[in-house]
């Protein structure tokens, strides 16, 4: 198994490197420099202040080969945009913000932390709430209550996130005033109050998809051979659901929810742009509005980086919790 | 003979089908006396399996036990029982096991832990004690080694030890009675042997009768006190096992021993019954078999037989066999 | 121009289906389970579809040279924006308008009332119906042939091709879609067939996987074999047994994948990235108009409508197909 893991994290490499490759094309082929520095200082300055901003962002090197040297000097490689790209989001070097020239290693430092006060208690109640409920109607399966929520689930899944959002905003923000619309605070008593609202609509919006999810692997859990030999031992069904069902659906289920670990670091986007939560997502937020590309470069880097991860955790998981992949 | 430990009187079993409910299994009645071992013989879908569940009350949801049915184990009706009464049963008095040894145990449990498990549901015992009881009945069931086996994972046994262990669990509590569906099925021969002999053995040092489900008449051979033979949804033949061996009187029943291939008629065409078993559902009106039956007569296509009593152990539901009898 | 495209694909596959006697069964059980979300869907594409036929000419007298030159679809003539446009807000069948109370130029004739520029919101709602069946259908439409070619290429020819197709897969995968969705309008442009390429980049991998995973497992069918051994050419097996083999997993998933883009724009829409004239972008209009006292609903609402009733009837027909099409395999062994 160890093997298997190095392999796995050795290809995960290959594929950051590929990644890396993606957004180079995407943020520095196909968007042209002078394009970016344009949208930072303005349409009508100088051309030597473009090539100023563009000297200080980095942005002044040329993209694959700098003829400037020559052929034997490495620098012709080196002294490149390509190269540069590589060496610091490797290092994660990340630079400036191409909008307000911010140190983005700061801002991500500052976003994590609201980020994470949201994104892990959305997921945890999220996920405690799925399963149980899915648990739940999957013990009343075929009947009436099973129904009802399969039609629920199908109706909530249809509705954009974004109206969950402006309808939890107004239904209980400002009709029930229970919770404030939007804001933020560091202190971890007040952030309660603000973070409350978000995280209801987050796991609502969610519970369609995830409660249908778990109740089709429930089901089909408990419709295995060894179920019917547990009750053929005397197993009641609660027995049977919880000590059989749950540990082997554990499983499949493990993988599907490993992978949106790492997710809680960027945040949730929509979430924290609109409760004003000042995390990773609203910095993404602003970076699009305002045509950061080095930031948004960095926070799609950074996305990859922790999505990669996630799979090689899941493969861990799925390792340790299934004894007939852990012992072969 | 005195009463049976199992007596199955009309068992009726129904499914949702085209048009309402549709019956799968239809009025049977099997007796199995202590000790004995019976064996329950027929093609697949012909609704053996389905009667073993039964018996447990493990029919699969949209089926159902229709109210005529009666099943008597150790004189109580187990259809009247309640839930907790039936469940303390199930392992209890009554242990199953089943066919696919490879799918049948919990793949994320170790084998010792499954039949603690076992134990524990019924016995109010120390996990210590219990843990001593299982690796004696991995003894008793011949798994070699039984210390160490009990930390083992299914998917670490051959099929073979697999068994062992289902057995060993379904024996755990000294069962009167012993249901195998088609225990041997998925076996390799040499194994297939190894397990019926077990089940001999069994049943013969500690008198756990047994109902053996199966399509082999090879099996029978080997462990069989009494035999019933069933298609579509009745059984249309019992007897001991020398009266089915030897002399089978329904048409069925001998085209079943007929068709079994035999060393010494190699180089002959192979026998075959022709045609294909109805589904539920779709049963010819009267006698099922009549439709494939080389001695079929109008009477057979008109009235359900009844069942002729051959000779005080053997029967027949069949109208021929009604004639000859009683000609 | 697109309109004969998806015209001429819908009567393809239109044939297709007829033949295909899996699908002649299927149909009539796909009926007579959903028939509500299969009207509902029928009505929406009926509606893009009047929206798509537009022409220049006939319009009323008094427009300026501009306006006159228009191409203006069935939609529009119908509604006819022009006349019955407000001067701002005004409530669902009022006569007048909202702030200010001024008669309106036609009142009682806005189902849903007018949004901030007066445009009749009932009239904006339809408008979206052909954005959102755009963003859907003429999506997968590209991405669909492309992900075909490099998934069955990869499933059947495996090796080189495979490693190459599974590692392109993984990268692309590997970035969270939303940011990939962003990171690629940003660089591209705001265009209609920019944002439609952007959606189709980030969908690309699912069907990928599919029709790689079920090309596989098909290549070691012993049909598959069977024909190799006659010596048809690998082109052949492909087009007349690969292909059809995986058309209703590949359905499947594009019901299943048309709401997500659908959605997905939405929230491109409310970072300002979407398509003009969608749902999407109504919703971002409005959503800021909840807190206004008295509340301004009707734009929302009209817009959600829409949306809600188009996704909701999508998944639904999805989970019917899925239905029909998988567990047939497992209910029958009873």
């Amino acid at each position: 198994m160890a093997a298997y893991l190095i392999r796995r994290t050795i290809y995960g490499l290959f594929t950051v490197l590929g990644v890396l490759l993606l957004l180079f094309v995407l943020f520095f082929a196909v968007t042209d420099p002078d394009d970016i520095a344009r949208k930072a200082v303005g349409e009508r300055a100088r051309p030597e202040v473009y090539a100023l901003w563009k000297k200080n962002h980095g942005y002044d090197r040329p993209l694959l080969l700098n003829r400037a040297y020559a052929a034997a000097d490495s620098r012709r490689y080196s002294d490149t945009l390509l190269f540069d790209h590589y060496r610091r989001m490797l290092t994660f070097d990340f630079g400036n913000s191409d909008a307000d020239d911010s140190a983005i290693a700061r801002r991500l430092k500052e976003g994590m932390g609201p980020s994470l006060s949201l994104t892990v208690p959305l997921f945890a109640l999220g996920l405690v709430v799925s399963v149980l409920l899915a648990l739940f109607v999957a013990f009343f399966r075929e009947t009436y209550i099973d129904r009802a929520v399969l039609v629920l689930c199908m109706l909530t899944m249809s509705i954009a996130s974004l109206l969950y959002i402006i309808g939890g905003q107004y239904l209980i923000g400002m009709l029930l005033k229970w919770f404030p619309i939007s804001g933020f605070a560091f202190d971890p008593y007040l952030a309660g109050r603000f973070l409350a609202l978000p995280v209801l609509v987050g796991v609502v919006a969610g519970i369609g998809a995830d409660v249908r999810l778990y109740r089709t692997i429930f089901v089909e859990e408990s419709n295995r051979d060894y179920v019917r030999t547990a009750r053929a031992k005397g197993c009641g069904e609660a027995r049977v659901m919880l000590a059989h069902v749950l540990r082997n659906a554990l499983i499949p289920i493990l993988s599907n929810i490993v992978i949106t670990i790492p997710f809680l670091f960027t945040g949730a986007l929509l979430l924290e742009s609109f409760f004003g939560i000042p995390g990773l997502g609203s910095l993404t937020v602003e970076a699009i509005q305002g045509n950061d590309f080095s930031t948004l470069r960095t926070m799609v880097y950074l996305g990859a980086l922790l999505f990669i991860a996630g799979q090689i955790l899941t493969d861990v998981s799925y390792a340790l919790a299934d004894p007939r992949v852990r012992l072969t | 003979m005195s009463t049976p430990l199992l007596a199955v009187e009309n068992l009726v079993l129904t499914f949702p089908g085209e048009g309402g409910r549709v019956a799968v299994v239809d009025k049977v009645s099997l007796a199995i006396g202590r000790g004995e071992t019976l064996a329950l013989v027929g093609e697949s879908g012909c609704g053996k399996s389905l009667t073993a569940l039964a018996i447990m009350r493990l029919l699969p949801k949209p089926g159902r036990i229709e109210a005529s049915s009666r099943i008597e184990f150790d004189g109580r009706n187990l259809l009247e029982l309640s839930v907790p009464e039936m469940r303390s049963i199930r392992g209890g008095a009554i242990g199953m096991i089943f066919q696919e040894p490879m799918t049948s145990l919990n793949p994320v449990t170790s084998v010792g832990q499954q039949v603690l498990e076992a134990v524990l549901l019924h016995e109010k015992v120390s996990r210590r004690a219990a843990r001593e009881r299982v690796i004696e009945l991995f003894q008793m069931v011949g798994i070699p080694d039984p210390g160490a086996r009990f930390g083992a994972y299914p998917h670490q046994l051959s099929g073979g030890l697999k068994q062992r262990v289902m057995i060993a669990t379904a024996m755990a509590m000294r069962p009167r009675l012993l249901i195998a569906d088609e225990p041997t099925t998925a076996l390799d021969a040499t194994i297939r042997a190894q397990i019926l002999e077990l089940l001999r053995q069994l049943s013969a040092t500690t008198g756990t009768a047994v109902l053996l489900i199966t399509h082999d008449f090879g099996v029978v051979n080997e462990i069989a006190d009494r035999v019933a033979v069933m298609y579509a949804g009745m059984i249309v033949e019992e007897g001991t096992r020398r009266d089915l061996l030897g002399q089978p009187r329904h048409p069925y029943a001998q085209g079943l021993l007929k068709s079994i291939p035999r060393p010494e008629a190699r180089g002959g065409r192979l026998e075959e019954i022709k045609g294909v078993v109805p589904r539920p559902g779709r049963w010819p009106p009267a006698c099922r078999f009549a439709p494939r039956c080389p001695s079929a007569f109008d009477r057979c296509r008109a009235e359900l037989p009844h069942r002729t009593e051959v000779s005080p152990s053997q029967g027949a539901w069949c109208h021929l066999v009604e004639y000859e009898v009683h000609a | 121009m697109l309109v004969v495209l998806l015209l001429a694909g819908s009567v393809w596959l239109a044939r297709v289906v007829s033949r295909d006697r899996f699908w002649r069964e299927n149909a009539s059980q796909l009926w007579r389970r959903r028939p509500i979300a299969l009207i509902t869907l029928a009505l929406f594409v009926g509606i893009g579809l009047m929206d798509s036929i537009g022409w220049v000419g006939g319009g009323t007298p008094g427009d300026d040279d501009v306006a006159a030159l228009r191409s203006r679809t069935l939609i529009d003539r119908l509604f006819q924006p022009e006349r019955i446009t407000e001067s701002s807000y005004s409530a669902p069948l009022a006569s007048v308008s909202f702030y200010g109370g001024q008669p309106l130029t036609h009142p009682g004739r806005h189902l849903l009332g007018t949004d901030i520029l007066g445009r009749d919101v009932v009239y904006r709602t339809a408008k979206g119906v052909r954005v959102a069946l755009l963003i859907g259908g003429f999506t997968s439409l590209i991405v669909i042939p492309i992900a075909l070619l490099f998934g069955v290429s990869a499933g059947y020819f495996g090796k080189r091709i495979d490693d190459a197709v599974f590692f392109l897969m993984t990268v692309l995968a590997s970035v969270p879609s939303l940011l990939l969705l962003i990171a690629l309008v940003m660089v591209m442009g705001r265009g209609t067939l920019q944002v439609c390429v952007a959606l189709g980049i980030t969908g690309w991998v699912h069907f990928c996987r599919i029709a790689r995973g079920e090309t596989l497992k098909l290549r070691e069918a012993e049909f598959v074999d069977a024909a190799r051994a006659l010596g048809v050419s690998d082109l052949t097996i492909i087009r007349r047994h690969v292909l059809p083999n995986i058309a209703h997993l590949i359905i499947i998933t594009f019901a299943l994948s048309f709401t997500g883009l659908v959605l997905a724009e939405t929230i491109l829409s409310y970072l300002g990235i979407g398509l003009e004239g969608s749902w999407g972008q109504m919703i971002d209009q409005a959503r800021n108009e909840l807190s206004r006292t008295p509340i301004i609903w009707w734009n929302l609402t009209g817009a959600s409508l829409g949306l809600f009733a188009l996704v909701l009837a999508v998944n639904m027909i999805a989970d019917a197909l899925r239905d029909i099409i998988d567990p047939r395999t497992r209910r029958e062994g009873q």
